[in-house]
Formats: C-alpha cells, sequence, structure tokens
C-alpha cells in the first residue's frame, strides 16, 4: 500500500501533473455492460486548473473517481504525481459534492483529520488549522458540528480539509452544485485565490458551462456515454473574468453547442428507457 | 419563557385524565361496585406501597446506620436486586454482542460464518429458553443472569452488524481520500458512524432484558420486583400486586431516561436531534 500514501516532498516537480492515455471505463452487471468511458486521452499540466464539463451520463465524475482512485479503469494508464494510479491517497485530495464532512467531528477536529492521519506533531498540526480556520473565516465556528453550518460554510469546511494536506492536486467532483447562485459566485472566487496562491493543479467536474469558464485554463468537453473527450477548448482570459465581456459571451455560445448536442442524445436515451417500462 | 400560568396551564392539562381516572376508580371500589379483592382502591394501594417501601424493623432494633436502615425495606432491598440483575445481564449481553457484532459487520467472512446460526437462533423468544436455564444453572441468580443476557444479546447483535454495514460509503471514500487505513479507518470513521443505531440496539437490548428479569424473578429466583408481584398473587394482596407493579413501571422509566440521556450526550452532532 505504500504506493497509496507518497510523501508529496519526495515527487519530483514533473510538469505534466496528469497523464492519461487509452483509459476506458466498463461497468458490467449481470444484465448488461456499460461503456462509461472509451479511449480518453488526457495531459494535465502541473498548476493548470482544468474543467471537465459534460451532461449527465457523460461519465465526468467517472474519470475522476479513476483519478482519484476509487474505481480504477478496465484498461489504459492513468499517471498522476508521477506515479501510476491503484488507489486512493492524499496527493490526489478530492472534494465531493456532498460535502461528506464527518458528522461526528467538529470543524476544526474535520481540518485536523488528514494531518493526524500523517503523524505530524500536534503542535504543528494546531497552527494548520488554525492558520486554515483563519483564512476561510471559519474561526467562530471550529467547535461546532457539520450539522449546524450551511452549504456554502460546509465546503469551505470540505475545501480547508483538504488544503491541510498540501496535496499537489484537487479534485473537485461538481462542488458548488448544491449551493445557491450567490455562494457559488463567492466560492468560486474563493477557489480562485486559493488556486492562485497556492498553485495547486485542480480538476473540475462540472455540469455548468458558465462555471467552467469563468474556473478553467482549459474546458474538457466530454460526449455522452460512451464518455469521449469531444474536445478542448482552452480559455485565455485574465481572472477575475466578466461574464458579459463579448469573449466570455462566445465562448459560451461555443460551448452550449457542444454540449446541447451531448445533452440530446442523453435526453433521447431517457425517453428509449422510459418507454421501455 | 413559559409563564406561571401557562405552566399551570399544561400542567392541568397533562395530569386531568390520569386523575380523573384514580377518582373514578376509587369511587367504584369504595362504592362496592368493583369488587376490592379484584380491584383495590388507589387509596389501599398507596398505602401499601408505603408499607412495602418502610424499612421493615424500626430503627432503635436494626443496628445498622441511618442510611442502610431507611433502604432496609422489602422494597428498595427488590428493586436493588431487579436492578442488578438487569445490568450484570445487560453487560453480559451486550459485551459479547458488541464485539461479535463489529467482528461481523466488518469482516464479511465472519458474517458468513456465524450468520446461520445466528438466524436459526434468533426467532427463539428468550422465555423459552427458561427450562433449559433452569436446568443449566439452577436457581437463582445464574439463570437469571443468562435469560437476561440473551434478551439483550440479539437487538444489541444486528443493530451493531447493521450500523457497521450501513455507513455511508462517502464517509469511506472521504477518509481512504485522506490517507486513512485499515484501523484508521475502523476507530475514527466506521465506529463513530455506526454509534446512532448501535446506541439504537442498546436501547432495545436492555427493554428486552427489563422483560426479561421480571420473567425470571418469578420463575427461578425468590426476591425482586417480578418474585414480589407473584408472591402477592399467592397471598391473594391485590393492592400489593398493583404497587409492585407500579415500582416495575417507575425502574423502567428511570432505565429509560438514562439511556436517553446517555443517547443525548454521545449523540450531540447527529442531524436527527433538535439542535438546541
Amino acid at each position: 500500500m505504500d504506493s497509496c500514501l507518497p510523501e508529496t516532498a519526495g515527487i519530483a516537480k514533473d510538469t505534466l501533473q496528469v497523464r492519461i492515455s487509452r483509459v476506458h471505463k466498463v461497468f458490467t452487471t449481470d444484465t448488461s455492460e456499460v461503456v462509461a468511458l472509451k479511449d480518453i486521452n488526457l495531459e494535465i499540466n502541473s498548476g493548470e486548473f482544468i474543467c471537465i464539463l459534460g451532461p449527465s451520463g457523460c461519465g465526468k465524475s467517472t474519470l475522476l473517481n479513476a483519478i482519484a482512485g476509487f474505481s480504477l479503469p478496465s484498461s489504459g494508464k492513468l499517471i498522476a504525481n508521477g506515479k501510476e494510479v491503484t488507489c486512493p491517497g492524499p496527493d490526489r485530495a478530492m472534494v465531493f459534492q456532498e460535502y461528506a464532512l464527518f458528522p461526528w467531528m467538529t470543524v476544526a477536529q474535520n481540518v485536523a483529520f488528514g494531518l493526524e492521519i500523517k503523524k505530524l506533531p500536534k503542535e504543528q498540526i494546531a497552527s494548520r488549522v488554525n492558520a486554515l480556520l483563519d483564512k476561510f473565516n471559519l474561526h467562530e465556528f471550529r467547535d461546532r458540528f457539520p450539522k449546524d453550518l450551511s452549504g456554502g460554510m460546509k465546503q469551505r469546511v470540505a475545501i480547508a480539509r483538504v488544503l491541510a494536506l498540501d496535496s499537489p492536486m484537487m479534485l473537485m467532483d461538481e462542488p458548488f452544485g448544491a449551493l445557491d447562485a450567490l455562494t457559488r459566485r463567492t466560492l468560486q472566487d474563493e477557489l480562485l485565490r486559493i488556486w492562485m496562491e497556492f498553485k495547486k493543479t485542480v480538476i473540475f467536474v462540472t455540469h455548468s458551462i458558465q462555471e467552467s469558464i469563468y474556473l478553467a485554463d482549459r474546458v474538457v468537453v466530454m460526449t455522452y456515454r460512451p464518455g469521449t473527450v469531444k474536445s478542448i477548448v482552452p480559455v485565455v482570459m485574465q481572472h477575475p473574468r466578466d461574464i458579459n465581456s463579448p469573449q466570455f459571451i462566445s465562448l459560451q455560445k461555443e460551448l452550449t453547442h457542444m454540449v446541447m448536442e451531448e445533452q440530446m442524445r442523453y435526453q433521447e436515451d431517457e425517453v428509449i428507457l422510459a418507454a421501455g417500462d | 419563557m413559559r409563564s406561571k400560568s401557562q405552566m399551570a396551564k399544561q400542567l392541568l392539562h397533562a395530569t386531568v385524565l390520569p386523575i380523573g381516572l384514580l377518582v373514578v376508580w376509587e369511587l367504584l371500589t369504595r362504592s362496592g361496585i368493583i369488587n376490592p379483592q379484584i380491584l383495590p382502591a388507589p387509596s389501599k394501594v398507596f398505602l401499601r406501597w408505603i408499607a412495602y417501601a418502610k424499612p421493615l424493623v424500626p430503627y432503635r432494633e436494626a443496628h445498622l446506620g441511618f442510611l442502610a436502615w431507611i433502604f432496609s425495606g422489602e422494597l428498595p432491598l427488590d428493586l436493588f436486586a431487579t436492578s442488578y440483575r438487569v445490568v450484570v445481564g445487560f453487560l453480559i449481553g451486550a459485551g459479547l454482542a458488541l464485539p461479535l457484532g463489529l467482528f461481523m459487520g466488518t469482516i464479511d467472512g465472519v458474517y458468513k460464518l456465524f450468520n446461520p446460526l445466528i438466524q436459526i437462533l434468533r426467532p427463539i423468544p428468550p422465555i423459552a429458553y427458561i427450562p433449559l436455564a433452569i436446568l443449566w444453572f439452577g436457581l437463582g441468580n445464574p439463570p437469571a443472569f443468562f435469560l437476561i443476557s440473551l434478551g439483550v444479546f440479539f437487538p444489541v447483535l444486528m443493530n451493531t452488524i447493521s450500523g457497521v454495514r450501513n455507513v455511508d460509503s462517502i464517509y469511506l471514500r472521504a477518509a481512504q481520500n485522506l490517507g486513512a487505513g485499515g484501523l484508521t479507518m475502523f476507530v475514527r470513521v466506521i465506529l463513530p458512524a455506526a454509534t446512532p443505531q448501535i446506541l439504537t440496539g442498546l436501547r432495545v437490548g436492555i427493554g428486552v432484558g427489563f422483560i426479561c428479569v421480571i420473567v425470571a424473578e418469578m420463575i427461578a429466583v425468590n426476591n425482586g420486583l417480578g418474585f414480589r408481584i407473584l408472591e402477592a398473587r399467592e397471598f391473594f394482596w391485590s393492592d400489593k400486586i398493583i404497587a409492585g407493579m407500579l415500582t416495575i413501571g417507575l425502574l423502567g422509566l428511570g432505565i429509560d431516561t438514562a439511556m436517553n440521556r446517555l443517547n443525548d450526550y454521545l449523540l450531540r452532532w447527529h442531524r436527527g436531534l433538535d439542535s438546541k
């Protein structure tokens, strides 16, 4: 299991953070075989902010889970941080859509969890946790349980928990999907600030076209099942980005067109499935 | 803050039915409509209860310290005996069921090994074990402990297994992602996540154990609350029967309250609780 807990200090700062080559993922049940991912080829550079965009059923979460190590590919190679992905680990820290904060731990304990696993000395853990809580304005909530927090606060804690690990990569699976538009915008800006400050590689899954253009250096558009890379669209705009600028709007049109094509195929499938009942 | 008149109103509201029933009961027995042998008046029950609770011997003859004397009556001794049996039986039953449940919930091989036997034994009510218990352990406390722990065992076991198996996989994923290995995962994630269900099992378990102790005392033991009401029936002391039943009810209430306090404390983080 050593390969699952690499010391991030020892990993060479390769310019390529993630290399995905010829990755296939098939889910087999008793009755059917679903090809979730087909021949995915993708290279992600260190410090890039990548958004994976697509409608439901395009396999974007499957791809992220593969990178995270929860669900390995049926074939193909997945290399992250210089090592082949074989299992989950703190070098590919993940923020989930459902927050996944441990409800029996306080905010401070949640943030400290990863550090305690690394067996850091107590004072170091305490100071790291305090610094992160201050950064996210969570200090007055440090002894509260997740049940007392709003969605936005919970997601901040989840991000803080991940940042504590000092992982070179952040995987995010539609983390702001369950939040209202205003909170979402605030957190997007916070995320960008953190990304720029800590120079992490971020792989961000979303179905929101606007969100993907607002955040990403490159947007990877995926096709509906079987999921392949339909197109990779670079976004060359300075932060903070103006959603009303002509460049933004034209990118939005381009991406909407692409995503809607796939969305149609998804909806056709839904009709077929419904008719079959 | 509720005003005094509001509190008085609520108190009245809560007590009007029980007090009304008591009054009707008293009148029915006083007037002879109901045979006082079958159903004695509440006033008689109350007096009998006092007599049941009082020390048996006057203070100067008892040669005991004051506290020991105050609790030397029949009722305190019965109460202590019953409580003692329930607690010991509970500790044995839960002490066996918890570890087994944790193992069976975590390791599939262990589950498959023990499950068939459990499924065969589980439907047999503890009461059906009474003849066997007496055969194996004789009379007195040992068969009582056996029966009570049996009653406690299965609810605790099933709920513990269920609690462990139903831990939301998102927590397991998050913990793996953060680098947690086997033991850390079990102690810091699975166990706390399963605690609500495990506690449910403990509460159900002690409830069943309480039923078992009363039955066991009627059959295999010669003191305790269960024995006392059986004895009262043999002597036609119907007022003592009811007094004994009320005491049993109060003990049950006490156990329940204690378990609820424990529950509330351990599950402060649980979403199901009213957040105060």
